[in-house]
């Protein structure tokens, strides 16, 4: 049994925190470099991929009526739905005053910058005409042709490029004292940068007085933004009327889903650091199963909005959303809803066994299935209804082509190859953080400590040094 | 008279709180504790209230920042959708409200969230020249002390210092 396992050990020294954070921006294991070089080459294949596409036209991904969304807009969503972690992990947990969380929020927090980054590409992509991208902004031309503020894509814009300029704020803001102590340990181009980046950070008590008030701000901030702007994405499709897309319960459906699919990537990332910058005092055992569990939990939520979902296009009984979901289960894309339903709602329950939450190893593959059932569920949103909406001649079922395929595939490397510079460049575990939860813990437990001995001398009636 | 700058360091955050103490209940004439500056490793609410009430202001930046950005976000597309005027709405409103509040409500917080970001810089005291004493253990395990004195109570305040155990003692003439 592992019950009473500590988050952190806190006699750790401080300047030992200090040491093995920066020693891991110098030094990880070979591993690491491997990670770099699959990102790149994913990446070059995306690029490859993007290029043939810009000679060739649109239609080499399969893209045409009906289905004039498919996987770049399921991505799309995935990603932005995989922004979520930051938001969950730091800013929740941190208005709770959940301290666990201390050493594993600063590459949640990255996390979603860099999802949100990656996300970004995929309405460019999906464009076509990429070159004609600036006549979405909202300028008088002689076009005299304006967004429609109507329209949730337009909302899409302004929500993303809000939540994207907070969150690099709230991880840049967030890291400064850590930027410091970069700046006083540092040579060459990295003192410069984190010269640069602290800001003249000293650590004056005029200084943590701002920030923790600062810090606290951008957090309620972050939080109803996140919300905002999955239901935003959410309203892409529910303010529409097609079979499928025209549901109530899509913007909390959505938000649980971002949430879940964020947390098991913070999993993946939680393992994959771990053993990278060999991190095993600060992302412990006992912080895994804090994670897990609070996925598990996540995951639950998902699982009963999915069945509300299911249940109110049933009892509705509108005879076009049903057909859509029976197509769902039984069409030709029903594998991919069946792994949906396994990864999403079966898979969890490998979270709530102990043993198997203290083992890395079953985790990073159960989060990956996690996360394989969260992205076949935007491709379960986004395809059958295209594929089969009210007109039966337009029914067809479709998959994206290679070049769908490769640009997907390309926007994971993309996406680890920004993470993999970021944690090595900036430190991935916060330090001053970790100081504090070893600080308030170390108190914490001297002052059981004292009520403890303090009882026992009474019991046996001795000095509390005695009967130590 | 001449006035000196000193940086104290401490190992122990207990040491340095009761050095501060015994500044705020004036052991050492002439020396207030709102001249004190702490420099810690860590945010320490408990060590910062012995230096008494501080107040922080950067929540009204954030206020007036969301309220700004909720009106310009208004003002901004009320404009763009003024030009609408000359296009066909088909019935529908030139400016319509209940789409208008998702935009509006993002506004308030992307200016809320920068006007804040600006205001801790300039609040805290961030990017300006600062004292030339400095040790990089501040930044490790070790706490500071600041404090401007007189002349006449430098070594009342090193004595201080000392009795609770100071690592170091470092002082600078000011001009």
């Amino acid at each position: 049994m592992h019950v009473n396992e500590k988050d952190i050990n806190e006699q750790i020294r401080w300047a030992q925190i200090n040491a093995d954070v920066l020693r891991s921006m110098e030094n990880p294991r070979p591993a690491y470099w491997v990670a770099v070089a699959v990102c790149i080459a994913m990446v070059s294949c995306a690029v490859l991929a993007e290029i043939y596409q810009y000679n060739e036209g649109l239609g080499v991904t399969n893209l045409n009526n009906p289905h004039m969304w498919n996987m770049y807009i399921a991505t799309f969503v995935f990603w932005i739905g995989m922004s979520h972690s930051g938001t969950l992990l730091s800013a929740i947990l941190h208005i709770i005053h959940a301290d666990w969380r201390k050493p594993i929020y600063r590459f949640a927090e990255a996390m979603t910058t860099f999802s949100l980054l990656t996300a970004g590409f995929f309405p460019l992509i999906h464009l076509g005409r990429i070159w004609n991208l600036y006549w979405v902004l909202p300028y008088v031309s002689d076009r005299g042709v304006w967004p429609n503020f109507r329209s949730p894509l337009s909302w899409d814009a302004f929500a993303i490029s809000t939540y994207l300029s907070a969150s690099a704020v709230f991880l840049y803001i967030g890291m400064i004292p850590d930027l410091a102590i970069c700046r006083d340990n540092a040579k060459g181009w990295r003192k410069a940068l984190y010269t640069t980046l602290s800001l003249g950070w000293r650590g004056d008590d005029r200084q943590w007085r701002n920030f923790r008030k600062t810090y606290m701000l951008l957090a309620c901030f972050l939080i109803p933004l996140a919300v905002s702007v999955h239901s935003i994405v959410s309203a892409d499709f529910a303010m529409s009327i097609m079979p499928g897309w025209h549901v109530t319960t899509f913007p909390p459906y959505f938000v649980a889903g971002a949430l879940y699919s964020g947390c098991a990537a913070i999993i993946t990332l939680f393992v994959i650091l771990r053993y990278f910058f060999r991190f095993e005092e600060y992302m412990t055992t006992a912080i895994m199963e804090k994670t897990c569990k609070l996925t598990f939990a996540i995951a639950m939520v998902w699982t009963y909005l999915n069945l509300i979902e299911f249940a109110s296009t049933w009892y509705g009984h509108n005879i076009y959303d049903k057909e859509v979901l029976i197509y769902k289960a039984t069409g030709p894309y029903a594998w991919i809803f069946w792994t949906m339903i396994f990864c999403g709602s079966v898979a969890p329950f490998a979270l709530a066994i102990q043993k198997w939450r203290r083992h890395m190893p079953t985790m990073f593959v159960v989060s990956l299935l996690l996360n394989l059932g969260m992205y076949f569920e935007r491709w379960m949103i986004v395809a059958p209804t295209l594929a089969m909406s009210y007109e039966p001649h337009q029914f067809y079922m479709m998959y994206g082509s290679i070049v769908q395929w490769a640009i997907v595939f390309g926007s994971f490397g993309w996406f680890g190859l920004l993470f993999l510079i970021f944690v090595k460049v900036f430190p991935s575990v916060s330090m001053y953080e970790v100081k504090e939860m070893v600080f308030h813990r170390r108190r914490h437990l001297d002052h059981d400590t004292a009520v403890n001995l303090g009882r026992r001398a009474r019991d046996t009636g001795k000095p509390a040094t005695e009967s130590h | 008279m001449a006035k000196y700058h000193t940086f104290t360091l401490f190992s122990d955050f207990e040491e340095a709180f009761g050095a501060l103490a015994d500044i705020r209940v004036h052991k050492i004439p002439g020396i207030s504790i709102d001249d004190v500056t702490l420099q810690s490793p860590i945010e320490h609410p408990e060590i910062e209230e012995v230096l008494g009430d501080r107040p922080v202001h950067v929540q009204k930046f954030t206020f007036f920042g969301a309220v700004f950005g909720v009106t310009f976000g208004f003002l901004f597309l009320a404009a763009a959708e003024a030009s609408f005027l000359a296009q066909p709405q088909g019935g529908k409103p030139i400016i319509p409200l209940p789409s208008n509040i998702v935009l509006m409500y993002e506004m308030l917080i992307f200016f809320g969230v920068w006007t804040t970001v600006f205001a801790f810089i300039f609040l805290a005291g961030l990017v300006r020249k600062r004292g030339p004493i400095y040790s990089e253990q501040v930044n490790v395990d070790q706490i500071a002390v600041i404090i401007d004195v007189d002349e006449k109570n430098l070594d009342a305040l090193k004595k201080l210092f000392t009795k609770h155990k100071a690592l170091e003692f470092r002082e600078e003439k000011l001009s």
